[in-house]
């Protein structure tokens, strides 16, 4: 039996994501009491100081926390069902490592001008992972479409054969670079939300309110995937139709997402796992509670980043994993409690 | 009102798999295919339900080529049941049931009845709650049969309907097939054409208004099972010796081997 309904879980979230938000507005290297925080937010704080932290530095990448969180759990979600598989994610069709290389191209290759260098306003590292990310997934997808369609297994063995070039170009560079481009690359790998602007968190808002407009659409034909192409094609969905919108959807979303926040891990895969081992599979729930969820650890993550090492500041990435990984395990064991 | 196989062949990858195949199934009648392993039945239903093209003639449900209908207005004339189907993920069975009501727009309520009457049609209530991957074999295949009942459970105002089952008794207990069957015959009744492939001879030609056999990719023989089944048949097409008697209370042909 599952402990939760969908509704209540997502009622829970709705009300957990506000305050976790607010919560980090708090935190970080000066800290802001609550009542500052609420002044500043409701517009009758008289401190400019406190106001600036909060609004041109905190606010930005809270936002886009939320929104990268949202969009990584989501299309983790969407790929879990559409590769019938609970441990696909995002990564699988090479949108990560496309996106990698791309980084890691420019941070060799355009070296030295790389703080200048931008291209309306966002930097050629950004620029470089969405391109390597978006070129990538298009390989993977023609590579596994034919005349008769697209075979979601060859796709997975096109997303593993592109992920070894990947890699291996990867490592190219690495070797060629020196010390200090080696530093940024592991660190890109990483993942990290420092680099908020109000230009990244309309580009990646924007995209994030795309994919949750467009998702709820395929949500009952991703149900019927669950069950095979050739079933779901007899319940009446356009099985070819809906996989090519959702790789689309998904390879923009991650790959907008990996370029404004490097590679942010774990939320893509457990995410949807811990909410379908929750509420169950059905899409209809699964897909906007993963995005208030994975919002919702993306920004304790960042919370946590900058103050565990004050002064300085962890790469999120780092904490998601930290933070996701014992209540995963934890879930785990009460299932096995439960069989 | 019918689906129609007319004059198809079916070659993939340099195999014969189908050769001049011209059946009718009728709204209202069972019809069963029967065959050796291999024989080309699977291949048959895949040409039939539309999972593959055939190489050359035409499929047409209700006067009209298959692949031609509306995605939607396909799936509430014609459910398939597979004889395998892979779900790993953890829906209820009265999920399971409801994936079967996504053709339809009934509403909630009209739905949840469905779901329920299919689940208790085929034995299943106790289920209803209970996870799909904890089930066994016979359960689980209970509850897509459900499925696939749910999806055709009204009539549909595009035509006739029909249900194509793949071996559905091939995972049950002897009263779940009788069940099976039962439900078979009481949906032809109802005007549902029904197209199943199974392996038992006997269950057919108890069942079956229509008996097809397939060998080697062609039409042995079709008609009545009274007709079909003879001693010469199953030795040309099994290579099995046997002997055709009459049930005594249903008076069909046994085959006994």
């Amino acid at each position: 039996m599952r402990h939760l309904s969908a509704g209540r879980l997502i009622a829970i979230l709705v009300i957990l994501l506000p305050v976790v938000a607010l919560l980090s507005m708090t935190v970080g290297t000066v800290s802001i009491s609550w009542m500052d925080t609420l002044h500043a937010v409701f517009g009758n704080s008289s401190n400019t100081q406190i106001e600036t932290i909060l609004f041109e530095i905190r606010l930005p990448r809270i936002l886009l926390a939320i929104f990268v969180g949202s969009v990584l759990a989501t299309t983790g979600a969407v790929m879990q069902g559409l590769f019938r598989n609970p441990l696909a994610d995002p990564s699988l069709i090479g949108v990560s490592s496309g996106a990698s290389v791309g980084a890691s191209l420019m941070i060799v290759t355009a070296g030295g001008f790389i703080q200048g260098g931008a291209l309306v306003g966002l930097s050629l590292v950004s620029v470089g992972a969405f391109i390597g990310g978006f070129t990538a997934t298009l390989l993977v997808y023609r590579l596994a479409t034919s005349g008769v369609g697209t075979s979601v297994t060859t796709m997975l063995l096109a997303g593993i054969a592109i992920g070894a070039l990947a890699g291996a170009l990867n490592s190219l560079l690495s070797y060629f670079s020196d010390n200090d481009m080696l530093r940024q690359i592991s660190l890109w790998q990483m993942g990290n939300l420092s680099g908020a602007s109000w230009l990244k968190v309309t580009i990646m808002g924007l995209v994030a309110m795309l994919l949750m407009g467009l998702f709820p659409r395929d949500s009952k034909a991703l149900n019927a995937l669950l069950l095979g192409e050739s079933e779901a094609r007899h319940l009446g969905v356009n099985v070819q139709r809906v996989k090519r919108r959702l790789i689309v959807l998904t390879a923009l979303g991650v790959g907008v997402s990996v370029a404004v926040a490097g590679l942010v891990g774990f939320v893509g895969l457990i995410m949807p796992h811990i909410i379908r081992l929750m509420i169950g599979p059905d899409h209809r729930w699964l897909i906007p509670a993963s995005g208030l969820a994975g919002a919702i650890l993306l920004v304790a993550a960042d919370s946590l980043a900058r103050v565990v090492v004050i002064p300085a500041e962890l790469p999120t990435g780092i904490l998601t994993a930290i933070l996701g990984a014992p209540f995963f395990v934890a879930l785990l064991l009460q299932q096995r409690k439960d069989v | 009102m019918t689906m129609l196989v007319s004059d198809i062949s079916l070659h993939l990858s340099g195999f014969d798999l189908l050769r001049h195949i011209s059946l009718e199934v009728e709204a209202g009648k069972v019809t069963a295919i029967v065959g050796p392993n291999g024989a080309g039945k699977s291949s048959l239903l895949k040409v039939l339900t539309g999972d593959m093209s055939p190489t050359k003639g035409d499929v047409y449900l209700n006067n009209r080529v298959l692949n031609q209908w509306p995605l939607l207005e396909k799936a509430q004339m014609l459910a398939v049941l597979p004889q395998h189907t892979l779900l790993n993920f953890p829906f209820t069975a009265d999920e399971v049931v409801g994936l079967g009501r996504i053709p339809h727009q009934t509403g909630i309520a009209k739905d949840t009845q469905i779901i329920t009457e299919a689940l208790e049609l085929v034995d299943a209530s106790y289920l209803q709650r209970r996870f799909y991957t904890q089930m066994s074999g016979g359960e689980k295949q209970r509850v897509q049969l459900a499925r696939v009942l749910a999806q055709i459970w009204q009539p549909s105002r595009f035509g006739e309907q029909f249900l194509v089952l793949d071996e559905p008794t091939s995972a049950f207990d002897l009263s779940h097939q009788k069940l099976t069957l039962d439900i078979v015959r009481q949906l032809a009744q109802k005007g549902v054409g029904v197209v199943m492939v199974l392996h038992d001879l006997n269950l057919a030609a108890r069942c079956a208004d229509n008996l097809v056999v397939i060998d080697s990719g062609v039409i042995a023989a079709q008609g009545s099972p009274e007709d079909v089944l003879t001693e010469s048949l199953i030795d040309r097409v099994f290579g099995v010796k046997s002997i055709i008697a009459e049930h005594p209370i249903t008076k069909r042909p046994l085959v006994i081997t």
